[in-house]
């Protein structure tokens, strides 16, 4: 069979080898807890403790704010310390609370509110939201917001999205060498939401054990296959997964249940089987530690809001000191400049290099080499738009389809004349964003 | 933490090959045609070869010294100076081969705003200069062994060619233009580097095979047909100065109407016009075209029907 791809996208060194053999490892926090209470899209948690309350693992301490929000539980149990601003990764200073860490990693109890077969679509919706759910391969977006489209029918495709095309990163693929059952049981949860819909297992071909295990399990099943990707970066951005698994195509104006597909990240369902099955709301993710500065690159299963610095000294700190750290990984992830910020729902690694070469750099002319064109997987121009982005031609960026730009940052990786071309889109679409929602 | 950690946007990484790098590439792939050049024309072509090179890169460094603004550590004078020598017969005097040189990277490159900027290709731009300013230098042909003209020229006074002898390179011609041979490795180079693509190589060759098979006059004629492809400067100008990226489209579908373009006109400037050879020109006006057929071939956004875009 042909394998299934887009046109576009980039190879990059995947350095996932630091990493891919260490088995998830349980780690309990020590140090203080910070929760922001805007951790997703959407507007923020409302806190529903106060300062001095005691709190235990698995509780509600904040509640959605509004439809498209969801609440936050703690992962630990000990006291309300404060509620107050807090620097996160971005470097923005939001309203978190924070809970002085007792140490004794009490539980509130946890069960399923009943057996799968007598759930409503509506009961695993709101099971879904009430344990804060969000799209955890980095975006954030509330997962039960995801799953309510205006029309359930007409979903033909529910997507498990185990591409992981990101370098370095590792947690959905441990996820899925030690806890595939819970991927397979908790996509057909979803496939519930649909009655018309079948499930496809999306997994780039470099993790072929994965592959033949899923393949394996859902033998005989017509509800799911398994569907083996080119191992290409972007591959599992959303609008490239679903064109890869289905040949249908969506742009920035369109959701992805306009084509009749629901896409949904590993790590996502298994949050979604330990919700609906456990009765576990989302308050432990997999992150990586990883980079050539690390001592034991590996993957921890983490408290969410356990501080950068302590899962750091988890995998034996620097071996180097770093010359740039990153959260999440080298194509999207953001450059970190202090590591006492707290981990959210959407943390998927802690990435140190020892060498920063993008510094190392400097930009040149444009050769119009066409690369660029060439690896842009929105089949956009992207050093027309940098050039639009520099002399602040905003016509020229909407008629060139600026817009349509997902921020993959392939032109800048491929770019021989070491422009910052996604950098320069980045800022204008920002801009334009911003001018929209006056 | 006792150093402070560097911060930028992402992405993070990026990949290592440069603008030198691919300069440095293209250097080494004209290199098989340049040394055969030495080997067929004597040394005499190898001195032709540095005088353009030099003067290439004196030229763009006192520019920059003006403008206080050092670039030729990108190579790509070496690249414009080294494609000019090729484009010149052996027998050019030199000072003619150093004015080219002076013309392609002054006039034709930094007064339009430096690399990336021109609208031409300067190597190109400076041989049509030469050729219309020194008309008989710049087709004076003789070498020992081979005598007047080229074997394109004797293809059309309607004589015959020997075909083995123009796919090894055993003509005159300019330097770098005879062996079709030593240009396909360079081409295979550049091929496999992925510094070029077959866009544009292959639907200009392709588009120019049609054309002389329909209009030449010869039908479907094997030896015509293979004269007139491994004759003048066709492949020198297919695989090194059409894909010049500067001076080609940059979207996909504009390389392929591109390729197509060139093929059809140097067809028409061999088959119809005055000379035998058409290759420079048919490439500098489609050089001029280029920003007009990337206006029309600009790709469709993913997601979008044919010719949709965002009207926000």
């Amino acid at each position: 069979m042909a394998k299934l791809t887009f046109i576009g996208g980039i190879h990059p060194n995947d350095g996932k080898n630091l990493s891919k053999r260490k088995p998830i490892e349980d780690i309990l926090p020590k140090g203080e807890m910070v929760y922001p209470l805007s951790q997703h899209i959407g507007a923020p948690a409302k806190a529903i403790v106060a300062k001095g309350d005691r709190v235990l693992a698995g509780q509600m301490i904040a509640e959605a704010g509004g439809f498209v929000s969801v609440p936050i539980f703690a992962s630990v149990s000990g006291t309300v310390k404060c509620i107050e601003p807090r620097r996160v990764v971005t470097g923005d200073m939001i309203m978190s609370i924070v809970v002085e860490n007792d140490c004794l990693y009490e539980e509130v109890e946890m069960a399923p509110k009943a057996p799968l077969e007598e759930l409503s679509r509506e009961d695993i919706i709101g099971i879904i939201r009430d344990s804060g759910i969000v799209g955890m391969g980095g975006a954030g977006f509330p997962t039960h917001v995801k799953l309510s489209p205006k029309d359930p029918e007409k979903i033909d495709y529910v997507i498990a999205n185990c591409a992981e095309c990101e370098p370095y990163l590792t947690s959905d693929y441990r996820r899925m060498v030690e806890e595939p059952e819970k991927v397979v049981a908790g996509l057909k949860i979803l496939l519930r939401l649909f009655p018309n819909a079948v499930g496809i297992l999306a997994v780039e071909d470099n993790k072929e054990d994965c592959i033949d295990t899923f393949r394996s399990m859902t033998q005989g099943d017509p509800q799911i296959t398994v569907k083996a990707l080119k191992t290409k970066y972007p591959q599992g951005g959303e609008r490239q997964l679903i064109y890869a698994c289905t040949g249908r195509k969506i742009n920035s104006t369109m959701l992805p249940a306009d084509v009749g597909c629901v896409v949904n990240n590993v790590d996502t369902i298994v949050a979604v089987y330990r919700a609906v099955m456990e009765g576990h709301p989302l308050f432990e993710r997999i992150v990586t530690v990883t980079g050539d500065a690390v001592v034991n690159p590996q993957n921890f299963r983490v408290r969410i809001g356990m501080s950068y610095q302590e899962i750091l000294e988890a995998a034996g700190g620097f071996r180097i000191q770093p010359e740039k750290i990153i959260c999440g990984g080298p194509m999207m992830g953001f450059g970190m400049f202090e590591m006492n910020v707290p981990t959210t729902k959407t943390s998927t690694a802690l990435l140190a290099l020892t060498v920063d070469e993008v510094a190392a750099m400097k930009p040149g002319p444009c050769i119009r080499c066409g690369r660029c064109v060439e690896v842009c997987p929105g089949r956009v121009v992207p050093s027309l738009l940098a050039d639009c982005a520099e002399h602040f031609d905003e016509e020229g960026f909407l008629q060139h389809n600026g817009m349509e730009c997902c921020e993959c940052g392939c032109c800048s990786y491929i770019c021989p004349a070491k422009r910052p071309l996604t950098q320069e889109i980045k800022s204008m679409r920002k801009i334009q964003l911003a001018k929209r929602k006056k | 933490m006792s150093e402070l950690l560097h911060i930028s946007s992402n992405p993070h990484i990026r990949s290592t090959s440069s603008t030198n790098s691919i300069m440095m590439t293209v250097v080494l792939a004209l290199m098989p045609a340049a040394g055969f050049g030495i080997y067929n024309f004597g040394p005499r072509a190898g001195l032709v070869i540095l005088v353009c090179i030099a003067s290439a890169v004196l030229t763009e460094f006192l520019f920059g010294l003006c403008r206080k603004r050092f670039t030729i550590d990108d190579l790509s004078a070496v690249v414009t100076g080294l494609l000019l020598a090729l484009n010149l017969p052996a027998t050019i005097p030199l000072w003619m081969a150093a004015l080219g040189s002076v013309f392609a990277i002054l006039v034709v490159k930094m007064l339009f705003g430096g690399l990336g900027q021109n609208f031409m290709n300067p190597a190109l731009a400076a041989r049509c200069f030469l050729l219309i300013s020194f008309p008989t230098a710049m087709t004076n042909f003789v070498c020992d062994g081979y005598t007047g003209a080229t074997p394109l020229a004797a293809l059309k006074a309607g004589e015959q060619v020997n075909i083995l002898d123009m796919v090894i390179g055993n003509i005159s011609g300019t330097i770098g233009e005879t062996s079709m041979i030593a240009i396909l490795i360079g081409a295979c180079i550049l091929l496999l580097t992925g510094v070029i693509d077959l866009r544009i190589p292959a639907s200009y060759i392709l588009s120019f095979a049609v054309f002389v098979t329909i209009f030449g006059g010869h039908g479907i004629d094997i030896a015509y047909l293979s004269a007139q492809l491994a004759g003048g400067g066709l492949m020198l100008g297919a695989f090194f100065m059409a894909t010049d990226y500067v001076t080609r489209p940059i979207t996909k579908k504009g390389q392929y109407v591109f390729g197509i373009f060139l093929g059809i006109m140097t067809g028409i400037f061999r088959l119809f016009g005055p000379g035998a050879e058409g290759v420079s020109y048919a490439i500098i006006i489609g050089n001029l075209l280029v920003p007009l057929i990337e206006k029309v071939t600009m790709p469709t956004a993913f997601g979008y029907e044919k010719g949709g875009r965002h009207e926000r």
